[in-house]
């Protein structure tokens, strides 16, 4: 490995790396609000949008998100909908991320048991109270882990951003290795930057996990 | 339906080259999920072993095929083991080492949840009754952590599928490039063609994988109704 090769390139990684946390955050926050949108209409049953809901959450779950790129930077133009590339990066992560999203947040609504909304509502609070400090702080405490594994799942599918023409890590790492036959060095740094993303959040996860308990208490 | 390219699905054999990308893709998946299945059930058994050296070498095996984006690892193998080793793979070659090492974690890594959640007292039952270490995973503990196994590893299989796609950026040739090619080649004909023939391969993944996944749900639903 040759350490200046290392070192003309950093610059560059940093680059990337910064533009795939960037659009990876902004992805994975449009996710979680699109999927706690779609959690609470299959939560309260709202009919037509639980039917769109299942039907957007199937589609989006059973398709990688190369294509789901494909279809909305190649394709949706061609019906007068145009996007950047950067756009189009954060719309299909949360196209993605949204279905994900939703399966944590539902699975933490139903792990509540009706007793809890019952008593709420029984000592006067309202239906808002009732869900704002009620339900979803233990409902998101059991979600927690799902969310965080949503985190890096979603900053992991990042990496296909290259195929809509961004310059991320992965797309830089090709470049240089087909500009400047770098390999060893050109890999290693995309191995390092990967890391340095991905590593933080797993930890953070782990963390969070065991200070965020108020579900379990008492059983 | 002029403007949106689905008529470009018709004309010769596209619909049918079409579906042999799709197969491609579906090819190296199931060579994939056919190495790693028995392979994770290996590695998720001896996880649960109580040696502490196997354990972190495993621990570390499996926590860097986790935490690494599958394309990054796909990078690894196809660009630097020609660097590294001379070797010089196939994309494809490279895809079934990639995905049949990524999917040996994953699975082992369910197997290894499965098996920990047999109570201890079913090895300790089976070790009072004089049955040999083999026979107490071979009759007690695998048919026990199989049912819980079963929609798990299902889902790998559609998350194999998905995660193939990725070929196309090592220059595979499957079912995106040939929807590629087949928009180009048809560019002054039908210039709207990418969003009918995207449209179409996104239905085609998802035909591939709805089915599998409904059927992990099934599964999961009775694997709950017995417990």
């Amino acid at each position: 490995m040759d350490l200046s090769v290392l070192r003309e390139y950093l610059p560059l990684y940093q680059e990337a790396a910064l533009l795939t946390l960037k659009l990876g955050l902004l992805g994975v926050l449009f996710s979680a609000v699109l999927g706690l949108a779609c959690a609470a209409v299959q939560y309260y049953r709202i009919p037509v949008l639980r039917a769109i809901v299942s039907v957007y959450i199937e589609l989006s779950r059973n398709t990688p998100l190369l294509i789901q790129l494909f279809f909305i930077y190649y394709g949706l133009p061609k019906i007068g909908i145009r996007t950047t590339p950067a756009a189009c990066g954060v719309a299909g992560l949360t196209f993605l991320g949204g279905s994900y999203m939703a399966e944590a947040f539902r699975s933490g609504l139903e792990a509540i048991p009706q007793i809890q909304e019952e008593s709420a509502l029984s000592l006067g609070m309202t239906k808002v109270q009732t869900l704002r400090y009620v339900i979803l702080p233990q409902a998101l405490t059991v979600s927690l882990p799902a969310l965080v594994a949503n985190m890096i799942f979603l900053l992991k599918e990042t990496s296909v951003f290259s195929a809509v023409s961004l310059m991320d890590l992965m797309f830089t790492a090709k470049d240089l290795i087909g500009l400047y036959y770098d390999t060893t060095e050109a890999l290693f740094l995309l191995v390092v930057f990967y890391l340095l993303i991905l590593l933080p959040v797993g930890i953070l996860g782990t963390v969070l996990e065991k200070r965020m308990r108020y579900a379990g208490f008492g059983t | 339906m002029q403007a949106l390219g689905l008529e470009v699905l018709l004309k010769g054999n596209n619909l049918l080259r079409l579906l042999g990308g799709l197969w491609v893709a579906m090819k190296l998946s199931l060579l994939s999920v056919a190495v790693s299945i028995p392979a994770g059930i290996l590695l998720g058994t001896l996880m649960t072993r109580k040696n502490p050296v196997l354990r972190a070498i495993l621990k570390i095996y499996l926590e860097i095929m986790r935490i690494m984006p599958q394309l990054v690892l796909l990078f690894l193998v196809f660009f630097g083991t020609t660097r590294a080793l001379g070797w010089d793979l196939s994309g494809e070659a490279s895809a079934v080492i990639v995905f049949s090492l990524w999917g040996t974690a994953e699975m082992g890594d369910l197997v290894r949840g499965a098996i920990t959640s047999i109570p201890k007292h079913q090895y300790e039952s089976a070790a009072a009754l004089g049955l040999t270490l083999p026979q107490t995973y071979g009759y007690i503990i695998f048919p026990q952590a199989l049912r819980r196994l079963l929609p798990l590893s299902v889902n790998l299989i559609t998350r194999m599928i998905k995660t193939t796609s990725l070929v196309l950026m090592i220059g595979v040739v499957e079912v995106i490039k040939v929807a590629q090619q087949i928009i180009e080649a048809n560019r002054m004909v039908s210039p709207n063609a990418a969003f009918g023939v995207y449209l179409s391969v996104m239905l085609l993944y998802f035909a591939a994988c709805f089915p599998i996944s409904m059927l992990a749900r099934f599964l999961e639903k009775r694997e709950k109704a017995y417990a």
